[in-house]
């Protein structure tokens, strides 16, 4: 007989920057009192979306809880994609409020009665270097999986007022561990700053291990774009579980 | 690749979203991953009223060779509109162009 297998996806409000009230998508497997491990998703630039609470929901198919913060609450109400647009025509959120709600995010799964008090995050794109930030920021999270991020390695004026600090500079705050996932056909970040942020890594003796995919680019996990490339990103997904596994095992 | 990269023109007009017409102020414009089609990345262009509320636009995503097609397109039809309208148009090296800003 098979194990009963079950889960909850909803969105709920946790309390975010500033004690603000911030709205999430959080999945939990059913039918176990845990303990289990935690993961909190950082969205990509087009906003809190399908593909986003996609990844929520299989985080839950393998035994975590996970939650993604709305990053983009605070520009309104509507579909994703409206809301991401008057972000994007906003710059944004800053820096320091993403961190904080990322920060309040791992407190929700923390406080959840099946969790192992263990909690780790995993951003694309954008996500990805926010996950870089948090990583160096954060230092309560226990695992960190940036997917392609792009803007760690920042020129002077590629940076702005919610933008500050090019996150490779803050490396040497790094507590928690980083496992980085990228394809060599990607221009943001391009190879060479991988290389540029990997040797920053290791001049400092950070704790992370690195893969890089061969006929890969940007965005390759994504199943509904051209991008998509299952080899790798079959493979790649197998990293982050086995990197969340060492990790976040109670 | 992900950016918060945008350009922003005034624009002055109309366009018409599901509840009708609606006065344009503003459009902004990005290279970068689109929400709908099924590109890697497309030229996005949002015609907005309002650019703080959401669901107030007009929103294209356009292939790159498409938006390279539309631009000449837009270029022929102004031209070919000054031609046919003299009299109320400027000559097309004088026709408004686009405030795009940061």
């Amino acid at each position: 007989m098979y194990p009963y297998e079950g889960m909850i996806a909803e969105t709920i409000q946790f309390q975010g920057d500033g004690g603000d009230s911030v709205s999430a998508y959080v999945a939990r497997p059913l039918g176990t009192t845990g303990p289990l491990p935690s993961v909190v998703v950082i969205h990509h630039m087009p906003g809190w979306d399908e593909w986003t609470r996609e990844v929520v929901r299989k985080f839950a198919q393998h035994g975590y809880n996970a939650i993604s913060p709305n990053l983009f609450h605070r520009f309104g109400v509507g579909t994703a994609d409206d809301v991401a647009a008057v972000a994007r025509s906003q710059g944004g959120a800053s820096d320091a409020q993403v961190m904080a709600d990322v920060e309040g995010a791992a407190r929700y799964l923390r406080a959840l009665p099946t969790s192992n008090g263990k909690v780790g995050t995993i951003g694309f794109c954008s996500g990805g270097r926010h996950v870089y930030l948090a990583a160096c920021s954060i230092p309560s999270l226990d695992a960190a999986v940036d997917c392609w991020g792009g803007g760690v390695v920042a020129r002077p004026d590629q940076l702005n007022e919610k933008r500050p600090v090019a996150p490779i500079d803050l490396t040497d705050r790094m507590e928690v561990p980083l496992l980085g996932i990228f394809g060599n056909e990607d221009r943001s970040p391009t190879p060479e700053q991988v290389d540029q942020t990997e040797a920053e890594l290791q001049r400092l003796g950070k704790v992370y291990e690195f893969h890089r995919y061969e006929g890969a680019g940007h965005g390759f996990f994504a199943t509904d774009r051209p991008a998509y490339r299952p080899e790798q990103a079959v493979d790649a997904w197998g990293k982050v579980f086995a990197w969340f596994e060492r990790w976040l095992s109670a | 690749m992900c950016t918060d990269i945008i350009e922003k023109a005034s624009v002055s007009g109309s366009g018409k979203g599901p509840d009708g017409w609606f006065s344009l102020r503003q459009a902004n414009v990005y290279y970068d991953h689109p929400f709908h089609a099924p590109l890697d990345h497309a030229l996005v262009i949002d015609f907005v009223q309002d650019p703080d509320t959401p669901g107030h636009r007009v929103a294209v995503e356009l292939s790159f060779d498409s938006a390279v097609r539309l631009i000449e397109a837009i270029r022929a039809a102004l031209d070919s509109g000054v031609d046919a309208h003299a009299q109320d148009l400027h000559a097309p090296a004088a026709a408004p162009a686009l405030e795009a800003v940061r």
